[in-house]
């Protein structure tokens, strides 16, 4: 039998796996560009307001004819779109920064295109970015308590219930003692109590964590509602005495709080804020510079590694999904002592769900995560800021479009997220 | 860094009713490389899970130079200077090497920052002293399995192991990958360290070992030195004499009726996992496709099946286009395919041995009746294939998941070979499986081949595709090496299986440079 040789020669014209995904919605927005943007746009103007009547330095309004503007993104647009169709038919992917640029391209567009459609046609950016932080605060804290629980394994449904656990015990304890500090830590120890139950059936006894946490939702949201209608509305000599949180200040750091924009933004904040931003530092840095990252990362992505190096899977775990816990219940009290005065039934209005996808946005990254829950936060309230200007689409529309970044960002449109690889899977011994 | 001495007295290990250690006496003394030789399942893994402090024994007795040790967890086992080499690595994939080397022994600075520097210099220090050749900042999930098994090697010295287990090192190496490994533990010996290794292949086992402790059922059943021959060993591990040889006639290849031609598959990612292949095999001729586990035989066995997408090239039969067709259109043109993991793809744990017999038949109108089954059908044909194919079971209504590996492979086969076939493929046909079984399974597959059906095998075990192939296709990297006689020698096939075209492999035996490839034995006894 003679022997056969093997072509060894790398074949030339090597097969393409192409994905049409990225130039296909491109496609589609830049169409949507054309027509909406360019063909149909406003006549007028869009102002941009960039500082405030009594910042320290006034930086002038930006403004942007609307029509023009729309023609010039557009061109851009099918530009990018074009470079698009090209990269995928060479080398069936796009590069990452195209997908980035295409984004703010169109963003700049669908702006101008808003504002110069309302009756005001000006928007002041410092009031869309203060007013997102109200937003962005709490879907950090919700999201870090993901990373610390992914990160180690450990998928966390439960961060909206957590989220709310904080708020009503943050109100109620703070308005008992009427120290805000102390509701402060009462919504870290509510936090910790919804992770224990997570940690007590999902790591010792194994049940379905998504179950779990999808159950402990519902229990807190219940629970509170209860507590809110029997506690909270107890009228003392006609005022809910329970309900009456003080509030934690702002405490404006100097200098750096007349900075234009990023000043009000992020360093006009309360004690939580600046703990997020602290937070998401340290966080990231112990996750990937120390002793502590390197074990919890082992033992969400191969426990039995982890193991057998004499790392403690399931304890690890505990500890990292009561972490999450404290950090979730103290977001929570920001929406008690920072955002609203009060508790109201359900307050969380679903945030702790956005967290969970702004950690997956953010690609189990602290630093993504708090990038992503930025995007979300402004997109949610651009809806609120143009709501008492007549929008040339009805608010509700604009109210979905976090929800429908959400679904982007979960499908895998902007890069594939590749999760913790243990993520979810109980750990048994053996 | 002193030797050691071990020595397991008495050791059981129950799991429920399994007794899966029963008493085992075993003394490692200081220096040896001990081999544990039994066959899959004999309970050597876990014996050596109960050592590295992941089990804990139900009686019996660890001695660490005779003093006696309990171990609550691997850190114990480490500290007293036993090390790990587990047969599915522990490594994880997104780490560098020098985060992997450092878990769980992380060198620090103050408040726990990480100080991978020193753990990159160790790493070197023994790439250097053992001739590893790994560099500390590459990804895992990069490396060729030689490497990552080093790296796990150099996970237990940097801990000063002085006992390392090797849990089937070999099963995922090249022969010539195995020889290096073979010379790494001959260097680790002369530096002091005691070795524990563990293999159910006889051939390994002779050339490495000082002592040989054998493992049957989970007792030992006996001792021997590595001058013992192959079959003494052989039927001292099975309990019986077993014939290690096929007696098979020569192949009568017909027409070759199936033919891949080109084939490429691809991932999501557009990376080739199957690269421009073609060959064939003729009826009555058993073509076996060897290479390292890995290398796209897996995805070459699933494309012929249609349960991938992004395909190109052409793969027929009997001139029929099978690509683009969905598995049960293959299924009806006559293929019969083994999936290389019988547990999640060729069997239903949880139903009868009766049902997985007819788990590709129940549609039939010899099983079914409109829209029900036909119970007695399907019971009678049961009972005629489980004596056919000799499956151990006291019931045909047992859950398959109750039957012991190879009766478990038994009942794929006598599901597979149930209909007339046109193709057979069998993807791993005997991994797992007892050598009694393994003799019953390739005298079945070699009866298929003289039924005039043309057989394709895929295996990462070199002894069986040895055993078995009229010829043998090897793949590397997704690319075929070259298709060459069933009896070319394991060196040959070993240089092929890392990367060499037959005719590179041919010449590099020729030249003068070969005495080193031919280190191993030459064939099986």
């Amino acid at each position: 039998m003679s022997t056969t040789l093997a072509p060894t020669a790398p074949a030339q014209d090597r097969l393409i796996v192409r994905n049409w995904k990225v130039p296909v919605v491109f496609g589609i927005l830049a169409a949507f560009a054309l027509v909406v943007f360019a063909v149909l746009g406003p006549g007028g103007t869009a102002t941009f307001r960039l500082s405030q009547d009594g910042d320290a330095w006034q930086l002038p309004n930006l403004v942007l004819p609307a029509r023009a503007t729309g023609i010039v993104v557009t061109v851009l647009c099918l530009a990018l779109a074009a470079l698009a169709y090209r990269q995928t038919q060479r080398t069936g992917r796009t590069e990452r920064w195209l997908g980035v640029s295409f984004a703010i391209l169109f963003v700049i567009g669908l702006m101008v295109w808003i504002i110069a459609g309302t009756n005001t046609q000006n928007i002041t950016l410092v009031g869309l970015f203060t007013g997102a932080m109200l937003i962005v605060t709490p879907i950090v804290f919700g999201s870090l308590s993901g990373v610390l629980c992914e990160r180690s394994g450990v998928v966390n449904i439960a961060i909206e219930g957590q989220l709310l656990a904080g708020a009503f015990t943050a109100s109620l304890v703070a308005s008992i003692t009427g120290n805000a500090l102390a509701g402060l830590v009462a919504a870290a120890v509510a936090g910790v109590a919804v992770s224990f139950l997570l940690a007590v059936f999902s790591i010792r006894y194994l049940v379905n964590q998504i179950i779990v946490g999808v159950v402990l939702n519902v229990l807190v949201a219940g629970l509170t509602g209860f507590l809110f209608e029997k506690i909270m509305k107890i009228k003392v000599e006609g005022a809910t005495i329970y309900n009456q949180p003080p509030h934690l200040p702002n405490l404006p750091i100097p200098v750096l709080s007349e900075i234009p924009i990023l000043g009000p933004t992020f360093f006009r904040q309360s004690i939580l804020g600046y703990l997020m931003l602290v937070l998401v530092a340290v966080i990231w840095f112990a996750l990937y510079r120390t002793r502590w990252g390197l074990r919890i990362r082992a033992v969400g992505e191969h426990p039995q590694a982890a193991d057998t190096m004499g790392v403690n899977v399931n304890r690890t775990r505990f500890r990292n999904v009561l972490a999450g816990g404290a950090i979730a219940g103290i977001g929570g009290a920001y929406f008690t002592l920072v955002a609203v005065s009060s508790f109201s039934k359900d307050m969380t209005g679903g945030l702790g769900f956005i967290a969970l996808a702004a950690l997956i946005f953010g690609r189990w990254n602290p630093v993504g995560a708090f990038l992503a829950a930025l995007l979300f936060g402004v997109a949610g309230n651009l809806q609120s800021v143009l709501s008492i200007a007549v929008t040339p689409v009805d608010g509700h529309f604009l109210a979905m479009l976090p929800y429908a970044l959400t679904i982007l960002a979960v499908s895998g449109l902007v890069g594939r997220a590749r999760p913790p690889a243990a993520s979810g899977v109980p750990y048994v011994k053996g | 860094m002193g030797t050691l001495k071990l020595e397991l007295k008495g050791i059981t290990k129950r799991f429920g009713s399994l007794i899966a250690n029963d008493a085992i006496d075993l003394v490692v003394q200081s220096g040896e490389i001990h081999s544990l030789l039994g066959e899959n399942g004999a309970g050597k893994s876990t014996l050596m899970n109960v050592l590295y402090g992941l089990y804990e024994p139900s009686a019996g007795q660890i001695l660490v130079d005779d003093r006696p040790v309990t171990f609550n967890g691997p850190s114990d086992a480490m500290a007293a200077g036993i090390g790990m080499v587990h047969q599915h690595f522990m490594l994880v994939p997104v780490f560098t090497v020098a985060e992997n080397v450092a878990l769980g022994n992380e060198a620090t600075g103050t408040g726990g920052i990480l100080d991978l520097e020193q753990t990159r210099r160790k790493i070197r220090d023994i790439s250097a002293k053992y001739g590893f050749d790994v560099d500390p900042d590459a990804v895992i999930e990069d490396l060729p399995v030689g490497v990552q098994q080093r790296v796990e090697i150099i996970k237990a010295l940097v801990r000063d192991a002085r006992i390392l287990i090797l849990d089937e090192p070999t099963a995922v190496l090249t022969p010539q990958e195995t020889d290096e490994l073979i010379d790494i533990m001959g260097q680790l010996k002369a530096a002091g360290t005691s070795i524990v290794f563990i293999s159910h292949k006889l051939r390994e086992v002779k050339a490495v070992s000082d002592r040989i402790t054998v493992i049957r059922r989970g007792k030992v059943v006996g001792t021997a030195e590595p001058s013992a021959s192959t079959t003494e060993l052989a039927s001292l591990m099975v309990g019986r004499s077993v014939s290690l040889t096929l007696d098979k006639a020569p192949a009568r290849p017909g027409e070759e009726t199936f033919q891949i031609r080109n084939l490429t598959v691809m991932n999501d990612a557009g990376q080739a996992l199957v690269d421009n292949v073609t060959f064939s095999v003729a009826k009555g001729e058993i073509v076996a496709v060897a290479g390292v586990q890995g290398n796209g035989q897996t995805e070459l066995t699933e494309t012929v099946l249609g349960l991938r997408k992004h395909v190109h090239g052409s793969i027929l039969l009997d001139g029929k286009e099978l690509v683009g067709r969905s598995v049960r259109q293959v299924l009806d043109s006559g293929v019969g395919f083994v999936p290389e993991d019988r547990t999640t793809d060729g069997l239903v744990g949880s139903y009868t041995i009766a049902e997985n017999l007819v788990l590709d038949l129940y549609g039939k109108k010899d099983f079914s009746r409109g829209f029900t089954l036909n119970r007695a059908a399907i019971a009678k044909h049961a009972a005629a294939k489980i004596d056919e194919f000799d499956v151990r079971t006291g019931s045909a209504e047992a859950p398959v998941a109750t039957l012991s590996g190879g009766n478990q492979q038994k009942v794929v086969l006598a599901r597979e070979l149930s209909r007339p076939l046109k193709l057979f493929i069998a993807s791993q046909p005997t991994r797992g499986v007892d050598v009694g079984s393994i003799e019953f399974l390739h005298k079945r597959i070699v009866a298929e081949r003289d039924q005039g059906t043309p057989v394709l095998i895929v295996s990462t075990e070199l002894d069986e595709v040895l055993e078995l192939a009229d010829r043998i296709a090897v793949l590397y990297a997704g690319r075929l090496m070259g298709v060459v006689p069933g009896d070319s020698s394991r060196d040959l096939l070993g240089l092929m299986m890392a990367g060499l075209n037959a005719e590179e492999a041919q010449a590099h035996l020729a030249g003068p440079d070969s005495a080193r490839a031919t280190t191993t034995e030459g064939e099986p006894a």
